[in-house]
């Protein structure tokens, strides 16, 4: 017999990322708890990029999928603390490689706004999710969407996202 | 220990208006990546805006909503610094039609978006817990604004004879809008009172430092600027604020209400 909050992490489980739909919302850390309280289950849900639109629908998708499964639940949206691609799973990172998206970088430590400008650190390199190459090049650092910057591969010559660090 | 509603319109005014104006280039870019760019550039200041909003609609109570503060005042209730709302060229009067100029568009969001990696980097330790909340979101955003505008500042700089007279030109133009930065408004001050905003004018030798070295890197003359200071945060604009929000508001104001 399993408790309301199994079922509710069960029945949330198939959401995924409406424009990367290769990772579900639990992996790319947008569906951040589930928990039962005094009155009643609360599912909590994090924004990524503030202006993101497809927040909506995941919204939607969520409450969507907690009315088929008959169970009563509040959906909370919760800023704090924000949301980072450092939550991204290992396992979700492959998966975006294998769907032709780079996957993120750890984030830089803090460093302070004008030592980050004055000094600014060699990027990572970036490898190539198609031939795996790293002799690569920025094209623009906004791509397809606000969380993807834009790169292009100079062995194989393709073009492609790379998940920014966030 | 929570930031008046009158500063987080301020903060919220900022990021719609420019938001606004960055979007005038949607369709127009000067490259197809730069046209993108200003796209998600502009996503991100409308989210910021958005949150703002909220958070100011609830602390003014009422029937305050975030689409009443965006589309249902009026320009002498925005409280945008001036810098923000004029159009993407030199001196010109509000109906004039001419040509954007990008050398204009990205020293703007240069200027302003070396101010508001440090002021988010602030209000991030705001004991305001729902302004900290979005600072530290808005901080993530506004270090790749900072690092988009700059990159293409050097580049205009250190370019060819016609970039390189364009930015100094925008450069000239704008440079004197940003001394509003660093006469706090009423609002502010209350903020600061409050314990949860932050004084700018300490955070002027940081922002002086980071312009110096990007300007200097791109081989532009910083001008020398005194006397006058804009008042766009206390409601008194340019001209252009209504034409901006002539557009922005025209749909919301001629159905109100309206959903699809």
């Amino acid at each position: 017999m399993s408790t309301v909050v199994e079922q509710v992490w069960a029945s949330l489980a198939h959401l995924t990322d409406p424009e990367i739909p290769v990772v579900t919302l639990r992996e790319l850390g947008i569906l951040r708890n589930v928990t039962e309280t005094s009155d009643g289950v609360e599912v909590v849900i994090t924004p990524t990029y503030t202006g993101c639109p497809a927040m909506g629908l995941i919204e939607d998708d969520v409450r969507a999928a907690l009315v088929k499964a008959g169970i009563p639940a509040r959906v909370i949206t919760r800023l704090a603390p924000a949301w980072t691609t450092d939550w991204i799973s290992d396992e979700a990172k492959e998966k975006l490689r294998v769907y032709g998206i780079a996957p993120p970088h750890t984030t830089r430590p803090d460093v302070s706004v004008v030592k980050f400008m004055r000094h600014r650190p060699a990027p990572d390199a970036v490898a190539c999710p198609r031939c795996g190459s790293t002799h690569t090049v920025v094209s623009s650092q906004f791509g397809s969407t606000a969380c993807k910057a834009l790169y292009k591969c100079l062995d194989c010559q393709e073009p492609f996202d790379y998940f920014k660090p966030y | 220990m929570s930031a008046p509603a009158e500063y987080i319109l301020h903060l919220a005014d900022n990021a719609v208006v420019l938001g606004q104006r960055n979007a005038e280039w949607c369709g127009h870019g000067p490259i197809l990546e730069e046209d993108i760019a200003m796209g998600n550039v502009s996503l991100d200041y409308i989210g910021q805006a958005r949150l703002l909003y909220q958070l100011a609609a609830t602390r003014l109570g009422g029937d305050a909503t975030e689409d009443k503060l965006a589309y249902f005042r009026d320009e002498t209730q925005f409280r945008n610094y001036t810098l923000l709302e004029l159009p993407h060229n030199g001196p010109l009067v509000g109906y004039a039609v001419s040509d954007r100029d990008y050398a204009t568009t990205v020293v703007r969001n240069f200027l302003y978006g070396a101010l508001m990696v440090l002021v988010w980097d602030a209000l991030e330790k705001s004991p305001d817990a729902d302004l900290a909340a979005i600072a530290a979101k808005s901080l993530k955003e506004a270090r790749y604004h900072l690092h988009h505008a700059a990159d293409w500042l050097v580049r205009f700089g250190d370019g060819t004879e016609e970039s390189h007279r364009r930015a100094q030109a925008a450069v000239d133009h704008l440079f004197p809008y940003t001394e509003e930065f660093w006469t706090p408004s009423v609002a502010e001050d209350a903020a600061v009172a409050a314990g949860a905003g932050v004084d700018v004018r300490s955070l002027r030798a940081a922002w002086d430092a980071i312009v110096n070295e990007t300007l200097s890197e791109a081989t532009l003359v910083r001008p020398q600027v005194r006397g006058y200071v804009p008042e766009g945060k206390h409601g008194r604009h340019s001209e252009h604020l209504g034409y901006l929000l002539g557009e922005m508001q025209g749909l919301a104001r001629a159905h109100p209400g309206a959903t699809w």
